[in-house]
């Protein structure tokens, strides 16, 4: 192996920040119209069931304004209309690395995906723009019952389990974007985790935007059965345009009685993408469902993951991390939705602004009256950088009845002068002491990660303080 | 030329100024002390020679081995050799003691070059065995929760893992009690040697009684006004300070 190959096995942001000249077979043209919708359904040759969803999802988006009378203003800065909501070169699924066309071979070789899967996957699911071009399950996991497959080949090959759960998590009217994704969606993962089965190795996918002014809209649906164990990660890298972009996923997940779901983003997206995501998880009795989110890059997100605990004894938990740089908004957070007794649910939120960045925490916690012994603790942590960094936080706590606890810390720190000179003296350029500061900062929250995703997000944190200086 | 010289140095804070054309020359291999009351421009010069941003230099220089240092950064500074144990050093939370010290050595290196991280255990476990600093030591935050000595301790621990050219220490028998001092004062004898050259600035002659210095300079007014061996720090600890402004002001001191 030669040492080129060596480093490109990890993701970062330059890695990312390359294209290959676009040649698409299926290009459903700018804007958005009933038409765009018949074509994708057309292309993908779909069922009519899935038309139709598509086409009342199509009418709500329009019907729906943007909530603006809460959120950035800067979402007024999307042009639908200058967008291309489906582009493909028709690949089916692939199994193996040898079909995979050269050029999207090219590009996942920079990004390192088949070293990566070599190391500690179980499968891969990557997906190349619009399509899943390439597909793999280790066989042991294959064995065990697991489906794992993009959205679309999931709902043509098991109606039975994806319509039972589609869009039941996520109403298709949950807000405007989950509205645009029901509308256009196409690739995302489709899993399925038989009964008590454990899944031993995480599943993971890489997404990727590869072409200007084309938004993503991928959709995923996990179901873990009754006590059933799965961890999902996902990683996104895109490279860097001049015009915006738009990614609006929507992501459901179902855990059944006693099963466990963890679900692992680290997003380093570019500077221009608008990056708006409904993740929403169902938990019944005594599920758990963990969702870990770090949030890097991107012009504007707006993600809060959410569970509902919907069964005695169901567990929730969302541990996040958003670094907000220079010209950067994150606005991100977590739902927690208690609708059983005794559910427990527990938020852990930091936040890192650096020069102008803006972070913003939205937490919502509901634990209704007629509720018994329910718990919920939410610590939201903000971290400044500079003077003008900036860092707001929105609480939203509605605790009921009497046998319900809430336990709710915030704490803002500055990076302090005497700090960075302190680590300076030691030797460290001021790039490294920020980071190392940084670091320190979300080290608590980190450890609980697994490893390869620690050292990743160290990385991701390393190349942006570095550029942060100077 | 072996040698950190200090000019004629004049320095500001805040538009006011604490350093009023200061000459000291620290040769390697010798142990210089800087006695002087409370706003005599003591911490002041050490965190001039360091390059803290807060302090202006107006006038003199600062050479180490013959070459001016006052352009350069902190931390090119102390790549180059000059360490400063802080009378307060930082915490720094979330970041363990062993990450830091790697990183600072880390830091040390060429592009391409990586740390031996067994030799790093090795040597720190070493270094830390003969400061008195228990293994949990490492795996804690630094400074976070630190008593005034193991805050201290740990400034020696730096400096013995970084084997700087130059080292200031400040203050550094603040806050200890007789074990800590003595504990301190033996980690920084152990790193004597003709590579070292180290200015030890206190308050108080106790200090000097465990690190027994070459030569000892009393300071006022934000310059050198008295040199000697010794010997001066006794007539310190007996007369106190006042005597001192009686004396005329010695002459470009050295």
């Amino acid at each position: 192996m030669s040492m080129e190959t060596v480093n490109d096995i990890d993701i970062d942001r330059s890695a990312g920040d390359f294209s290959y000249p676009e040649s698409h077979k299926y290009d459903a043209g700018y804007g958005l119209t009933s038409e765009t919708v018949n074509y994708i359904s057309k292309v993908k040759g779909e069922p009519d069931w899935i038309r139709d969803f598509r086409l009342r999802a199509l009418d709500t988006f329009e019907s729906r304004p943007m909530p603006t009378h809460w959120a950035s203003e800067d979402l007024n800065a999307i042009k639908f209309d200058d967008i291309r909501y489906y582009l493909a070169n028709g690949q089916r699924p692939t199994r193996s690395w040898d079909e995979v066309p050269e050029d999207v071979k090219r590009t996942f070789e920079r990004l390192g995906i088949p070293e990566q899967e070599r190391k500690f996957l179980a499968g891969v699911e990557a997906q190349f723009d619009s399509e899943a071009v390439y597909s793999n399950i280790k066989k042991a996991v294959g064995d065990q019952g697991v489906i794992f497959m993009g959205s679309t080949e999931g709902l043509m090959k098991h109606p039975e389990i994806f319509k039972k759960w589609f869009g039941k998590v996520i109403p298709t009217g949950d807000n405007k974007f989950s509205a645009l994704n029901s509308a256009v969606f196409s690739g995302g993962s489709f899993i399925y985790v038989p009964p008590g089965v454990k899944v031993k190795h995480p599943l993971q996918a890489y997404f990727r935007i590869n072409a200007e002014n084309f938004g993503q809209f991928e959709r995923t649906l996990i179901i873990a059965d009754e006590g059933s164990e799965v961890m999902y990660m996902e990683g996104c890298t895109a490279p860097r345009f001049e015009t915006a972009t738009l990614h609006s996923a929507v992501v459901e997940l179902v855990a059944l009685k006693g099963a466990k779901i963890q679900y692992i983003t680290v997003q380093n997206w570019s500077q221009n993408v608008f990056n708006l995501v409904t993740k929403r998880a169902l938990a019944h009795e005594e599920a758990e469902v963990k969702w870990i989110d770090c949030n890097i890059g991107s012009r504007l997100t707006m993600k809060y993951p959410g569970v509902v605990l919907k069964g005695r004894k169901a567990r929730g938990e969302v541990l996040s991390i958003a670094l907000a740089n220079n010209g950067q908004h994150q606005d991100t957070g977590a739902k927690m939705v208690h609708a059983a007794d005794e559910t427990t649910s527990n938020v852990i939120s930091k936040s890192i602004s650096i020069g102008r960045g803006r972070a913003t925490y939205r937490g919502l916690v509901h634990v209704p009256k007629h509720l018994k012994g329910c718990k919920n603790n939410t610590e939201c942590d903000a971290l400044l950088i500079n003077p003008e960094s900036r860092t707001d936080t929105y609480p939203a706590i509605t605790v009921r009845g009497a046998g319900n606890s809430v336990q709710h810390e915030a704490s803002v720190s500055q990076v302090s002068a005497e700090q960075i000179f302190y680590m300076r003296q030691r030797g460290l350029t001021e790039g490294q002491a920020m980071s190392l500061s940084v670091n320190g900062f979300v080290n608590d929250l980190v450890r609980q990660f697994p490893m390869e995703y620690s050292v990743e997000l160290k990385r991701l944190i390393d190349l942006e303080m570095e550029g942060s200086v100077g | 030329m072996s040698s950190l010289i200090i000019k004629d140095l004049r320095a500001n804070v805040a538009g006011q100024e604490i350093l009023r054309g200061l000459s000291l020359e620290i040769e390697k291999g010798k142990v210089h002390a800087i006695m002087g009351p409370n706003g005599s421009g003591k911490s002041t010069l050490s965190k001039v020679i360091a390059g803290h941003p807060d302090y202006e230099v107006t006038g003199g220089d600062v050479l180490l081995d013959g070459e001016s240092i006052l352009g350069l950064e902190p931390d090119e500074r102390a790549r180059r050799g000059v360490f400063l144990a802080f009378q307060y050093p930082m915490e720094i939370p979330g970041v363990t003691n062993a990450n830091f010290i790697r990183a600072a050595l880390q830091a040390r290196l060429g592009e391409g070059e990586e740390l031996e991280a067994t030799e790093y255990y090795a040597k720190l476990y070493a270094r830390m065995d003969s400061l008195e600093i228990p293994r949990s030591f490492t795996a804690r935050s630094v400074n976070e929760g630190f008593s005034g000595g193991e805050k201290k301790r740990n400034e020696i621990l730096q400096m013995a893992m970084l084997e700087p050219q130059y080292a200031i220490l400040d203050e550094t028998d603040s806050g200890l009690d007789i074990d800590a001092l003595k504990v301190v004062s033996r980690g920084v004898n152990s790193l004597r040697g003709p590579n070292l050259g180290a200015l030890v600035i206190t308050h108080y002659q106790r200090l000097l009684n465990y690190i027994q210095p070459d030569c000892v300079h009393v300071m006022a007014s934000g310059r050198i006004v008295k040199s000697g061996g010794p010997e001066l720090a006794f007539e310190l600890e007996a007369k106190g300070y006042d005597w001192i402004k009686d004396e005329p002001v010695a002459a470009g001191a050295v």
